[in-house]
């Protein structure tokens, strides 16, 4: 056998690859929901002089986190007010949130859920009876559109069939927008500022995945929809089954990173998501709490959450604690008392839900309600379905594990980090709210830097948009990147670096490979590099043992962050070794980058913050309990790229809508 | 829960414009070896599990074997993805096996609205281009609800 000191991996990367060039007035980074959005509507308002272009990591039809699809929508408006949706998201974030914007996303979002039932999504409804109807049968009631009622589970979540959700929204996105106007497998990975106008975006590098391509591509106005970050702490599955994260594996931080490296704004990028899920399958447990009425046990079989114990402890979190329905980190804050007192493990108790259900039911209904427990995951997590096969598990016979995950950040879902963007320029916003560009106009969701934009996990302090809501969200965007390119018509984006300098930055790990690949006897150890594999799991252990992990049920405290800054700084220092033989490997490299500099812009928050505000999804030690009087406020943070210093800062929060 | 591509049932998608596992995989898991002519799974744990290579490979050569460290051999679950339907057959380790029929979608493949004629109307104004074309006004604050 020959030795292993020659690049391994099918697409060989090489030194010199080649460049292709473009320029476009408008440039849309990423292809998830929030990009098919953009997708959708921004030829609707291009003029015919105008010109876009949509560049995807992966492929459209399953990129994002809606990949594999999903069992519910969870945020259409419908029969409720969107002064309530506002206060309902303030009330799971804690309070502290950006009202002007989940206002504008909630006057949007059922637009885009009307077009996914146009497109073809199966959507639930209810018969006259009141009898859950699938998606297919649903259609003879007709559309929600058309006033059909849906099947609610919880105030704001809708059913669906959704197994072909993303396959159907990136079908009407790529026609919309045209094929010809598309780059997939493009990975973006660093973002570009204008070589003569101050804070102005100009173009974006990145490379094929494909073949040896850097792509140099110059725009007026860019959206960057990249999703969140994934696996920045070691997940309590650490072999094969690290792929099974709950958030899709594939979000490295990238939004956060490139938009951070060009000095845009974050806000309360402190803010996490540790959802409690089936243990290591990770599996939704909405449906059996909200449609099959299920409990959690502790291990000694008590229902913990509705004990006087558990009122008492979330009275200490009042008025979020006591409302009418819990903040999601102060039920994992619950769950996690019961572990830590030695009352775990916590058990879904599916038996008894389901007994119960049948009741009322006859033997068809039963049956009709056991396919739907099986639905919910094999349209959204089917590896659940899959482990409840092995462990031999049904539902009705046998409880299952409910356990908090690791760690992710995220602005789409439960959680609300992510970039500083302006909201709409309307009458009722704050001031201090709207970003003025350099033309003194206001451009909604566009971040401090001039043409700027971002959606969906990207934008912070508005969470529980979720799918629908990312989807509308990117359409916003369109619009306005539309018009911000129509404003600047004169301005031609140009930049700063040689066309040299940018294939030298993006394919440095690969030089740095080949300049040292043969010095060892195998490719994978060698002191002049390091291959991505082994900087993801040096930064996954400092940020599990330093940053809050699942290794200290959460908890961090100021020396352990001064610590971990220590070796996220050193981690920085050593990415510039990185080292990658193929495309895939280079991507890896990039991504790992990305990651540490999203999860050290994570733990710089929390050291700021000094309080504990979201219990049960992370805890400050030496800053116990919430401090109302000095911490109800944003975190905002913004890197200086020019000086390579972070800035930390007090925001102040503002409250638009009444209890 | 990594997928596999089983040796015998892999023709590289030969006959097809692109190899359709490697096309798909979100995570650029699956590659094609070009001297076997066969795709395999370049990382399995990377592999989020979620089937995408399943449900496109047009001799249905893909699988998935369940993590290691923590699912137990013996079962299986396997997707027939249809143009209206997808057909599960769910495998449990002491051999039960159940069957599920779930709806995928309403309308024929390749033919969801696009808007493409549409033309938005007002663009200093708040509304998206269909909500513009449906006369939908935007919806504004109750007064009484602000503070």
């Amino acid at each position: 056998m020959a030795l292993p000191n020659k690049p391994l991996g099918e697409l060989i990367a090489v030194k010199d690859p080649e460049i292709e060039e473009r320029e476009v007035d408008v440039l849309i980074v990423g292809g998830g929901m929030a990009a098919c959005g953009t997708a959708f509507e921004v030829k609707k308002w291009l003029g015919d002089d105008q010109t876009v272009l949509l560049c995807d990591k992966a492929a459209m039809e399953r990129s994002g986190a809606v990949a594999q699809g999903l069992s519910a929508i969870n945020t259409y408006i419908g029969e409720n007010s969107v002064e309530d949706y506002v206060r309902m998201v303030r009330n799971d974030l804690m309070g502290i949130v950006r009202e002007d914007l989940i206002y504008s996303l909630g006057c949007h979002v059922d637009d885009s859920v009307h077009l996914f039932e146009e497109w073809g999504l199966p959507i639930w409804k209810l018969s006259e009876e009141g009898k859950n109807l699938d998606g297919k049968k649903g259609q003879k009631v007709g559309t929600l559109k058309g006033g059909a009622k849906p099947v609610r589970t919880g105030k704001w979540q809708i059913m669906i069939n959704g197994e072909s959700y993303k396959r159907i929204v990136a079908e009407a996105a790529k026609l919309a927008i045209g094929e010809e106007n598309i780059l997939e497998r493009c990975f973006i990975v660093e973002l570009l500022l204008d070589a003569n106008n101050e804070n102005q975006i100009a173009g974006a590098v990145g490379f094929s995945l494909r073949e040896n391509i850097v792509y140099i591509i110059k725009c007026k106005t860019m959206m960057v929809a990249c999703g969140g970050a994934v696996n920045i702490y070691q997940p309590r599955s650490v072999g094969e089954g690290k792929g099974r994260a709950w958030y899709p594996v594939w979000n490295a931080g990238s939004t956060y990173t490139m938009c951070m490296k060009v000095g845009a704004e974050l806000s309360m990028m402190e803010n996490r998501f540790t959802p409690a899920r089936f243990k290591d399958g990770y599996g939704p447990v909405g449906a059996w709490f909200l449609l099959f009425k299920a409990q959690t046990l502790n291990g000694l079989g008590e229902a913990f959450a509705g004990s006087d114990a558990a009122k008492a402890e979330l009275e200490n979190y009042a008025p979020y604690g006591t409302a009418a329905i819990t903040p999601t980190c102060l039920r994992n804050h619950l769950m996690l008392f019961e572990m830590k007192e030695g009352r775990g493990p916590i058990m879904m108790d599916t038996v008894s839900a389901l007994a119960k259900l049948g009741e009322t039911m006859s033997k068809k209904e039963l049956k009709h309600l056991e396919s739907e427990a099986w639905e919910d995951f094999l349209d959204m997590t089917c590896g659940q379905a899959n482990l409840w096969c092995a462990q031999d598990c049904e539902p009705e016979k046998k409880n299952s594990e409910v356990m908090p995950t690791e760690p992710y950040l995220l602005g789409s879902h439960s959680g609300c980090c992510g970039l500083w963007t302006s909201g709409p320029d309307l009458d009722w916003v704050p001031d201090a709210y709207k970003i003025k560009a350099d033309n003194g106009k206001v451009y909604n969701r566009m971040t401090t830097v001039n043409g700027l934009f971002t959606a969906g996990d990207g934008v912070g302090c508005s969470g529980h948009k979720f799918s629908s809501g990312s989807h509308a969200e990117g359409r916003l965007v369109a619009k306005m990147m539309v018009r911000y390119a129509k404003d600047h018509a004169d301005f031609t984006p140009s930049l700063a670096q040689s066309n040299e300098e940018l294939v030298d930055l993006v394919y440095k790990p690969v030089r740095t490979y080949l300049e040292h690949c043969s010095y060892t006897t195998a490719v994978d150890i060698n002191p002049n590099y390091l291959k991505p594999k082994g900087m993801m799991y040096r930064m996954m252990k400092a940020t599990h043992e330093y940053g809050a992990g699942t290794a200290t049920f959460y908890q961090t405290s100021n020396k352990s962050l001064e610590i971990v800054m220590d070796l996220l700084q050193t981690m920085r220092e050593d990415c510039e070794k990185l080292a990658a033989s193929d495309l895939h490997e280079l991507m890896r490299a990039w991504e790992i980058y990305h990651r540490i500099w999203t999860v050290e812009s994570h733990l710089r928050h929390i050291q700021f913050r000094k309080e504990t505000r979201y219990p049960g999804f992370y805890y400050q030690s030496d800053h116990p309990g919430q401090d109302d009087e000095n911490w109800f406020c944003f975190v905002n943070s913004k890197y200086d790229p020019k000086e390579g210093k972070w800035d930390i800062f007090k925001k102040d929060y503002i409250k638009i809508f009444t209890d | 829960m990594p997928s596999f591509v089983i040796d015998e049932k892999c023709d590289g998608c030969k006959g097809g414009d692109k190899t359709a596992c490697m096309y798909i995989c979100p995570n650029d898991l699956m590659v094609l070896e070009p001297n076997s002519m066969k795709a395999y799974n370049q990382e399995p744990d990377q592999c989020w599990e979620c089937f995408s290579c399943v449900k496109i490979c047009p001799t249905q050569a893909i699988e998935v074997r369940g993590y290691a460290d923590f699912v137990p051999l013996g079962s299986s679950i396997m997707p027939m993805l249809g143009t209206e339907d997808v057909m599960w057959t769910c495998q449990f380790r002491n051999g039960l096996i159940k069957r599920f029929k779930f709806p995928i979608r309403t309308t024929p493949e390749g033919q969801a609205n696009a808007y493409l004629d549409l033309k938005g109307q007002d663009i200093e104004g708040p509304l998206l281009a269909t909500e513009e074309a449906d006369g939908k006004e935007l919806c504004a604050p109750d007064p009484a609800q602000l503070v």
